[in-house]
C-alpha cells in the first residue's frame, strides 16, 4: 500500500468522489423503491425471501419467475422496471469499477501501469455496460 | 508520506486499528466480491438468455442456493450499511468525533436485519420451499 496523492480542485478524483457517494445513496434508494413496490405489488403473499432479495437487489422480470405471481407481465415487467434496470446497472457498474480502479491504484502506486490498468478497466466498464443493457432490453 | 508504503498483509493485521481499519478493509474486500458476483452474473445471465448455455444455468444455481445468499446477503448489505455511515459522515463533518458510535449504529442496525434473514433463509432451507 501506498499513501494516494490527490491534488486539490475540481479534477477527475474530486468528481469520481462525489460521484460514489450521490452513485451509492442512488443504488440503496432505487433498492427501496424497488422493494417498496413489490410490496404494493402484493409481495407479501406472494412472494419467498429469497425471491423478494433478488427483486431487491435487480428488479428484473426473469428474478421472479419462480415465485407464485400468476402472471408477471402484469406490473412487474414494464418500462419503469426497465428504466429502473438501466438506471442500477448504469450506477452499480460504474460505482464498482470505480471502486477496483481506487482499490488497485493504491496497491500499485504511482507507475507506469496506471494509463494502462485505467485503460483496461474503462473497456471492461464498457463493455459490461453494454451487455448488461442488452440483457435489460431483452427480457 | 513518512510512512512504511511496504507492509505485507500479515503485518498490515498487526495495525492497532480497531472497529474503523475493520469496517475500511471489510468495505474494500465486499466491494470487489459484489463486483465479481454481478460481473459473473451479468455475463451469464447474457449467455442463458441468448443461447441458453449449460454454464450459465450452473452459475445461476450456484447464485440462487441459500448458501450463496447468507454470503451475498452479508456483503451488500455490510457494503450498503457502511457507504451509507461513510456518505453522512462525509456531508456532516462535524460528526467525526462520533465515529465509534456511528460503527456502533451500523451494527446495530446490520446484526438484527442479517440475523433475521439468515434465520429465514436456513428455515426455508431446511423446510425445504
Amino acid at each position: 500500500m501506498r499513501t494516494r496523492v490527490v491534488s486539490p480542485g475540481v479534477n477527475f478524483e474530486y468528481l469520481m468522489w462525489i460521484f460514489t457517494r450521490i452513485s451509492g445513496i442512488a443504488l440503496v434508494t432505487l433498492a427501496v423503491v424497488g422493494m417498496a413496490t413489490a410490496f404494493v405489488l402484493g409481495a407479501r403473499t406472494q412472494i419467498d425471501l429469497p425471491t423478494l432479495m433478488r427483486w431487491t437487489f435487480f428488479p428484473n422480470p426473469n428474478h421472479v419467475v419462480n415465485s407464485n405471481i400468476p402472471d408477471v407481465t402484469l406490473g412487474w415487467a414494464n418500462g419503469f422496471w426497465q428504466v429502473m434496470q438501466i438506471l442500477l446497472v448504469t450506477f452499480g457498474i460504474t460505482h464498482g469499477f470505480n471502486g477496483l480502479r481506487v482499490v488497485l491504484e493504491d496497491f500499485i502506486g504511482p507507475s507506469f501501469t496506471k494509463p494502462l490498468l485505467r485503460g483496461f478497466l474503462f473497456m471492461l466498464w464498457l463493455f459490461m455496460l453494454i451487455v448488461a443493457v442488452y440483457v435489460i432490453l431483452n427480457s | 508520506m513518512g510512512l512504511n508504503s511496504r507492509v505485507g498483509f500479515f503485518e498490515g493485521l498487526k495495525y492497532q486499528g480497531g472497529w474503523p481499519m475493520v469496517s475500511w478493509m471489510l468495505h474494500r474486500i465486499t466491494g470487489v466480491g459484489i463486483l465479481v458476483f454481478v460481473g459473473m452474473h451479468v455475463v451469464a445471465s447474457f449467455f442463458l438468455q441468448q443461447m441458453g448455455s449449460d454454464w450459465s444455468i450452473a452459475i445461476n444455481t450456484i447464485y440462487e442456493s441459500w448458501i450463496f445468499q447468507i454470503f451475498i446477503i452479508f456483503f451488500v448489505l455490510f457494503h450498503a450499511l457502511n457507504g451509507l455511515r461513510i456518505a453522512v459522515l462525509d456531508v456532516w463533518p462535524q460528526f467525526l468525533q462520533y465515529q465509534r458510535e456511528a460503527l456502533w449504529l451500523e451494527w446495530l442496525i446490520f446484526i438484527p436485519v442479517y440475523g433475521l434473514t439468515v434465520f429465514v433463509l436456513v428455515q426455508h432451507a431446511l423446510i425445504g420451499g
